[in-house]
């Protein structure tokens, strides 16, 4: 019943966000209401669904990818040529990039899914970089080249358009975050779910029990990526323009960073990664500017500028010595055999 | 016939780039089993002490100028590298995937640090103007400095091969990529054969830095990692910790990188290597030496 009431409770707090005409000092710059907060706390949800969608593949069948900005930038790059460059509705656009994300997830790990382990990571890397030189390359100007272009706001519903509407934007961020929660926790309890994390155990000895483990990590694959084209959909509504920065090899490897500082393997830790990691980005650029950092002598007020450097230097603290992500920090150390139990009574 | 040498000779001179990179990953990878992220990091740190170093020298020659701050860019690459290797790699001895993650982060920091000290823009780094210069041959007429990038890496791949076969160090190395544990049973202490392959990592990535700010005569933040990643696919392409397969798949990547680049459209030639890389994969998924160490 836990498990239930948890979920629903904090996503419906969440959902009460835009009503809240509060001020949170030092927290967000402006109101909690005020469209400048929602949009930060609805990106910040954008990136929590988006690392739970790596941690589907990171954290719970054990696939170290390099390419899952490639299924992210799908998301945002053909919905917004869709509508921009052909001029298609808001729903055919939607449905086409789904179709696209679901066909190229399912083609290109079927292909690197032939190869493990750091092999696995480097093909994934490698397709991925290709994704991204085209979206450089500009074919037929389609992709705007390395500015990225603006997505024809003519064709997006008029109900999220416009700075008056972001408490909409942000209820969409906010259904797709709740979504990828539900899918995940629906899936890694799944059989095949469970499966997945057999293989990540040991992938041996799952073949030598009968089962094929490549047909389960080609799912665990095309479901992680499709969650991240839906992602990029969203993304796209957010910011209103596609930019080269989420094809590249530094947006996956952001994704890494977000699930292991949160947590990998867990739902909760990867979606709080995602979370703090892209308010710490975020708020990190402003407080750079700030007297306060600037009045620091130029040896820490040099690096405290780039919010990369900060987290970066979080993560290597983290993987020495938080070594199961922050998440880790909030569970109760209850001796190993105590917990099993009571989890044996639950069910 | 003209533009095909000139084309095959730069090509020879970027897979020599190529290679200096991969040879550093893969006898890292080979020995220890970590595919080092940090290694674009090398590079960048020792095109930057390039650099800083030539910046400093105002009043010297050219020639000894860019001579000195060489000398102490490798030396700087170099020290780097076995840092990294003792105060981050050593301490997650055996847990790969949490050192891997490490040299993931240490990339991103290195690469943040340097654009909060020196700023995104791009430096000029100042080259001796015999490398500037062009040799005719065959009516082709060839920038000297690709000359130098690919006897330089001849000169590393010879001097790694007699090193790995002819000394007591090369022979712990070897023995520690076919079986760690055995070495390691035999009383050896292979943690000593690890600072050094870092560091012989990081003095061939500090060589690629300084051939590589020659090549491109600037040295920016993103220096590195831009040229990694195509280290990482030689290395694949090659077979993870085998150094002549490194070599062969330098060669090839860039060459058909030139060729596509030229022959084809500009842009082209990134995206045939990565296509080379899936059929490879998918042909032979060791690479072309076949040997995974």
């Amino acid at each position: 019943m836990r498990r239930l009431v948890v979920p629903v409770a904090l996503f419906a707090a969440l959902a009460l966000v835009p009503r809240l005409a509060v001020d949170v000092p030092y927290v967000f710059q402006y109101g909690l209401n005020s469209p400048g907060t929602l949009q930060l706390l609805a990106l910040c949800l954008v990136f929590a669904g988006l690392a739970l969608s790596y941690d589907l593949l990171f954290g719970f069948t054990g696939l170290l990818s390099f390419g899952h900005a490639l299924y992210f930038a799908i998301g945002v790059y053909v919905a917004a040529i869709a509508m921009t460059r052909w001029h298609w509705g808001f729903w055919e656009s939607v449905g086409f990039t789904a179709l696209v994300g679901l066909v190229v997830a399912t083609v290109l790990s079927a292909v690197s899914l032939r190869v493990t382990g750091i092999a696995f990571a480097m093909v994934t890397l490698a397709f991925a970089q290709a994704g991204s030189i085209l979206a450089f390359k500009n074919p037929y100007k389609w992709t705007g080249g390395e500015e990225g272009f603006g997505v024809d706001y003519h064709q997006l519903p008029a109900w999220t358009v416009g700075i008056l509407n972001t408490k909409h934007l942000y209820w969409i961020a906010l259904v797709y975050a709740a979504l990828v929660f539900a899918i995940v926790q629906w899936a890694v309890s799944s059989s095949p779910g469970h499966l997945w994390q057999a293989i990540r155990e040991n992938e041996l000895r799952v073949q030598v029990l009968g089962m094929r483990p490549y047909l389960y990590k080609l799912m665990s694959c095309v479901l992680a990526s499709f969650l991240a084209t839906a992602g990029g959909v969203v993304y796209l509504l957010l910011l209103g323009g596609a930019t080269t920065e989420v094809t590249t090899a530094n947006f996956t490897l952001t994704l890494l960073l977000m699930v292991v500082i949160g947590g990998a393997g867990t739902r909760w830790g990867a979606m709080l990664g995602g979370f703090l990691y892209t308010y710490a980005n975020q708020r990190l650029g402003d407080l750079s500017s700030s007297h306060a950092v600037e009045s620091l002598p130029a040896v820490i007020s040099t690096p405290l500028q780039q919010p990369l450097f900060v987290l970066g230097v979080l993560f290597i603290l983290v993987v020495f010595f938080v070594p199961g992500g922050l998440v880790q920090l909030f569970r109760q150390r209850r001796p190993k055999t105590v917990q099993r139990l009571q989890e044996a009574v639950q069910r | 016939m003209s533009t095909f040498l000139l084309l095959s000779i730069t090509g020879l001179g970027l897979g020599a780039m190529y290679f200096l990179i991969a040879s550093g990953l893969s006898l890292i990878y080979g020995l220890m089993g970590v595919l080092n992220f940090a290694h674009g990091a090398f590079l960048t740190v020792g095109a930057y002490a390039l650099w800083f170093t030539e910046s400093k020298l105002g009043d010297v020659s050219l020639n000894a100028r860019f001579l000195i701050a060489a000398i102490v860019s490798l030396a700087v690459a170099t020290v780097f590298a076995a840092l990294v290797e003792l105060l981050l790699i050593r301490p997650l001895y055996g847990r790969h995937i949490e050192q891997v993650l490490v040299t993931v982060g240490l990339a991103l920091v290195v690469t943040a640090l340097v654009t909060a000290i020196w700023g995104n823009d791009a430096r000029v780094v100042a080259v001796p103007t015999w490398a500037g210069n062009t040799t005719t041959i065959g009516g082709a007429h060839i920038p000297n400095d690709r000359w130098i990038e690919i006897i330089t890496a001849l000169v590393v791949l010879l001097g790694l091969e007699l090193f790995l076969k002819r000394t007591r160090y090369g022979l712990i190395i070897r023995a520690g990529v076919e079986n760690r544990a055995m070495v390691t049973a035999l009383g050896i202490d292979v943690r000593r054969a690890f600072t050094l392959v870092f560091a012989i990592g990081g003095l061939a990535a500090g060589i690629a830095g300084v051939l590589s700010s020659v090549y491109f005569t600037t040295v920016d933040p993103q220096h590195g990692t831009a040229l990694v990643i195509f280290a990482f696919i030689v290395v694949v392409i090659g077979g993870l910790g085998s150094l002549r397969g490194t070599a062969m798949a330098a060669v090839v990547v860039g060459l058909v990188q030139q060729y596509a680049n030229y022959y084809a459209s500009s842009g082209l030639g990134d995206l045939s290597v990565v296509l080379l890389l899936g059929a490879v994969l998918l042909v032979r998924p060791r690479g072309l030496s076949g040997s995974f160490a």
